[in-house]
């Protein structure tokens, strides 16, 4: 039985002014299921609220409608107050008649006559209100960051700092990511290895952190709180248990290879630590370069190992994982450039580099020993030009956004070409220079007046001519065309994101914008968020920024992340899709309907003239769903439903709304 | 009831139309456009709705049976669904949705589609205005209308 008990507010004269109060109160003592109608001056204050437990008590209600302000603004302050009352929570409606009502409408008669509407409408929803229970699912108090950039790394150490367990996952030999490879950091031109190696090192050294290098994302299942993610560590084949990093056997080892970490300037031998304050400082063997895997024969590094740590039958291993919370900082690339501009050369002259390669000629522990030379015969360049937004800002070509950070490398590139080359010349071309960030402008100004020549406008061809690479152009400053001859060409290329995170952000269910770039929840406001509960953004996966904005974004995922596994157990929102398994036809149309991966069909026994017989159904995992309500249109024989929202009562309102 | 007296538009007669908004994008919207006491006519009835896509053709359907003369169906810009992907639906479902009431002779302007983020007052307002004054001209619904 139905005992409604509805309530009109004045809200001061608000509401009042516009509506007849008492005529909405006689109005809604004959809807039906109401029992009890009385008006408030003030619902939402102190003695409003009072009123409303004393009536609940006194007429026995077991519905309330409350014809006040927005929902949106007191729902959740009268919720409490009929659950102090001693009803669930979820028995109350709320029909707007201030800001959809009063506010609104000058003539009193019918905005009374709209008023009691709304309430009739009110009321016939909460007779067919059902009781709705929060449930709480259990949190793993372990986060989970893939990616060990100064993006993940930076995650990871707050995280842990904060006392909860974090196991990091980096699918190269050593953590450090894109930023130990660069020589000197812009502005304040400190040296980026001295102040990210003692990150990686304190990072290594973090009680609270399993660091899990050489290994790669398999599989995620599971749902905030509950993830359980399969984990590939990739075969090393030396034990890291016993070996010492003495660093014997790459001075050893017969096969030369390109090296990855120099871009491709140097070569590094077959058994190899990434870089020479590589964390963990031990070395892997690549299997696809090693002639003992390749060939069955070498040998040599396990011959001379002082330790005996070589095994070459270490095979690719799988651990399952449960983690409360996921970090993606999967990082970017550079956009290959070599594909999309034949106009440069498309990658046939040596002596035109990209500015990643730049940063480790110019590295100290570079391939170079920190010389800037020209690749194809190792002499100093006397002239460099540096070419801004290869393949950012180029919607014929490239990508259509800027990669932010280059404008800034660049002018650095510049400052440092002519730091270290006395008499040396160093152009840019340019089509903007964009210097947001602290100190940066200044950094810029101060490159000019070293003698950088910014030339604004792009370059269309480039072709060698004798030793030289000679590049067109034009001046759109003064509108004319610019020939320059120089002996190194340095292409700031864009920023593209990660191609290993399309896989990882699908298995988790996270979305990619227009060009791959993680989504983030909402642009301005919830940066860091995901659309999939309990799954993190840091750094550039989420989109192109320099060192001290992904540092910031990963703390500000950290933080996220501390938020939600200092809590014991999560509530669930109770007003989700729920499904009638005797009705449901196991279509699975709501699967496909559900952005958020909710839906799936389960085993359901059920009886079939006389027999018994599994079939599929389809279920609803309360953790994931967030009760958009999608699925139930897409429901043929309406077995799901809303809680909260049920057709029904949607139904009852359109119908109370017609009288 | 013959044909003339079908035709007849009573004196007086207010028409009724009923807006499915979104909780995050239209509500807002409309609960701004009172913030801002900005005046739109009384003839409009809001039901809240998680997401458009919760409205059910089959809610639309009884709407008219029941004598509503234009349903609005409102939710967030495409792109800004709170729901990543709701309105994407509702964009499709309201167009086959609006044929299908056109077969049946509802003129398709009885039956809209909207999108009006949460600090677009203005436009609620404008929407409002446009709908009243499209649907007057209609005049009243009897088409689908239960046999009473």
């Amino acid at each position: 039985m139905r005992r409604i008990g509805v309530f009109v507010c004045h809200c001061g004269s608000n509401i009042a002014a516009t509506v007849d109060v008492e005529k909405v109160v006689e109005a809604a003592k004959t809807f039906p299921g109401v029992v009890y109608a009385a008006d408030n001056k003030y619902t939402c204050s102190e003695p409003g609220q009072e009123a409303i437990k004393k009536a609940i008590a006194e007429h026995n209600l077991n519905r309330v409608v409350i014809c006040s302000c927005s929902p949106r603004m007191h729902e959740a302050t009268f919720r409490k107050t009929i659950a102090d009352a001693g009803l669930n929570p979820y028995l109350l409606e709320i029909a707007n008649i201030r800001e959809q009502v009063s506010w609104v409408h000058t003539d009193k008669e019918k905005a009374t006559e709209k008023a009691i509407d709304l309430a009739r409408i009110a009321a016939a929803k909460a007779a067919k209100d059902e009781e709705l229970f929060t449930s709480t699912i259990p949190i793993e108090k372990r986060a989970l960051v893939i990616g060990g950039g100064i993006a993940g790394m930076q995650a990871a150490l707050d995280i842990a700092d904060a006392g909860l367990q974090v196991t990091l996952v980096e699918k190269e030999s050593s953590i450090g990511g894109k930023m130990v490879m660069l020589d000197k950091t812009f502005p304040t031109l400190d040296c980026s290895a001295c102040i990210s190696t003692p990150k990686m090192v304190t990072l290594s050294q973090h009680p609270n952190i399993e660091l899990m290098t050489y290994s790669e994302v398999t599989h995620v299942g599971g749902y905030i709180g509950n993830f359980e993610v399969t984990i590939k560590q990739k075969a090393k084949f030396v034990n890291h248990d016993i070996c010492t990093g003495c660093g014997l056997c790459e001075t050893k080892c017969p096969a030369k290879v390109t090296s990855e970490f120099d871009q491709g300037l140097g070569k590094r031998p077959a058994i190899h630590k990434l870089f020479a304050q590589a964390v963990p400082n031990k070395p892997v063997i690549d299997k696809n370069s090693c002639l003992k895997l390749t060939t069955g024969k070498c040998g040599i590094c396990s011959k001379i190992c002082p330790v005996g740590c070589i095994d070459y039958e270490d095979k690719d291993k799988e651990v399952t994982k449960k983690f409360g919370a996921i970090v993606l900082a999967t990082g970017y690339e550079l956009i290959d450039w070599t594909k999309l501009y034949g106009e440069y050369g498309g990658g046939r002259y040596d002596n035109i580099i990209t500015g990643l390669q730049f940063e480790r000629m110019v590295n100290a522990s570079g391939p170079t020993d920190g010389k800037i030379v020209r690749p194809s015969d190792g002499k100093t360049p006397k002239s460099v030009l540096f070419i801004k937004c290869v393949g950012s800002r180029d919607v014929n070509k490239g990508k259509s956004y800027c990669s932010r950070a280059c404008c800034m490398y660049t002018a650095k590139h510049a400052h440092q070409v002519l730091e270290k080359i006395p008499g040396a010349k160093a152009y840019v071309s340019y089509m903007d220079v964009r210097t947001p960030g602290k100190g940066y402008d200044e950094f810029y100004m101060r490159t000019l007046e070293d003698g950088a020549v910014y030339v604004r406008g792009r370059i269309s061809k480039i072709y060698p001519e004798g030793e030289k690479l000679i590049s067109l152009g034009e001046d759109t400053l003064s509108n004319s065309n610019v020939t320059l001859e120089t002996d190194l060409v340095v292409l700031e290329t864009a920023m593209v994101p990660n191609p290993s995170a399309e896989k990882t952000a699908a298995m988790i269910g996270v979305g990619r914008d227009k060009d791959g770039w993680l989504q983030e929840a909402h642009p301005k406001l919830r940066p860091v968020e995901t659309n999939t509960g309990g799954v993190f953004l840091a750094g550039t996966c989420q989109g192109p920024k320099d060192i001290p904005d992904t540092v910031a974004q990963a703390s500000a995922a950290a933080a996220k992340v501390i938020g939600l596994l200092y809590k014991d157990e999560l509530e669930t929102n109770p007003m989700i899709s729920k499904v009638d398994p005797q009705k449901c036809a196991g279509c699975g149309f709501c699967i496909e309907v559900c952005p958020y991966g909710a839906i799936e069909l389960v085993d359901f026994p059920d009886r079939y003239q006389g027999k018994k017989i599994m079939r599929k159904v389809a279920q609803v995992n309360g953790g994931l769903c967030q009760g958009c309500g999608a699925c139930t249109v897409s429901c043929k024989p309406g077995a799901i439903d809303l809680l909260g929202f049920t057709n029904l009562q949607i139904l009852e309102e359109v119908d109370a709304l017609c009288r | 009831m013959s044909l003339e007296e079908q035709k007849q538009v009573p004196e007086n007669w207010e028409p009724t139309i009923l807006a499915f908004c979104c909780n995050w994008c239209t509500y807002a919207g409309a609960d701004l456009a009172g913030l801002n006491r900005m005046k739109y006519p009384e003839n409009v009835r809001i039901l809240r709705v998680p997401c458009s896509s919760r409205v059910n053709p089959q809610f639309i359907l009884r709407a008219f049976q029941k004598g509503v003369d234009g349903v609005l169906v409102a939710g967030c810009h495409p792109g800004d669904c709170h729901y990543v992907s709701g309105n994407y639906f509702t964009r499709r479902r309201f167009l086959l949705m609006q044929r299908f009431l056109e077969y049946n002779g509802i003129d398709p302007r009885r039956f809209q589609a909207r999108w009006i983020s949460g600090a677009e007052a203005g436009k609620f307002r404008d929407t409002m205005l446009q709908l009243c004054e499209e649907i007057k001209e209609l005049g009243p619904n009897r088409k689908l209308r239960e046999v009473k």
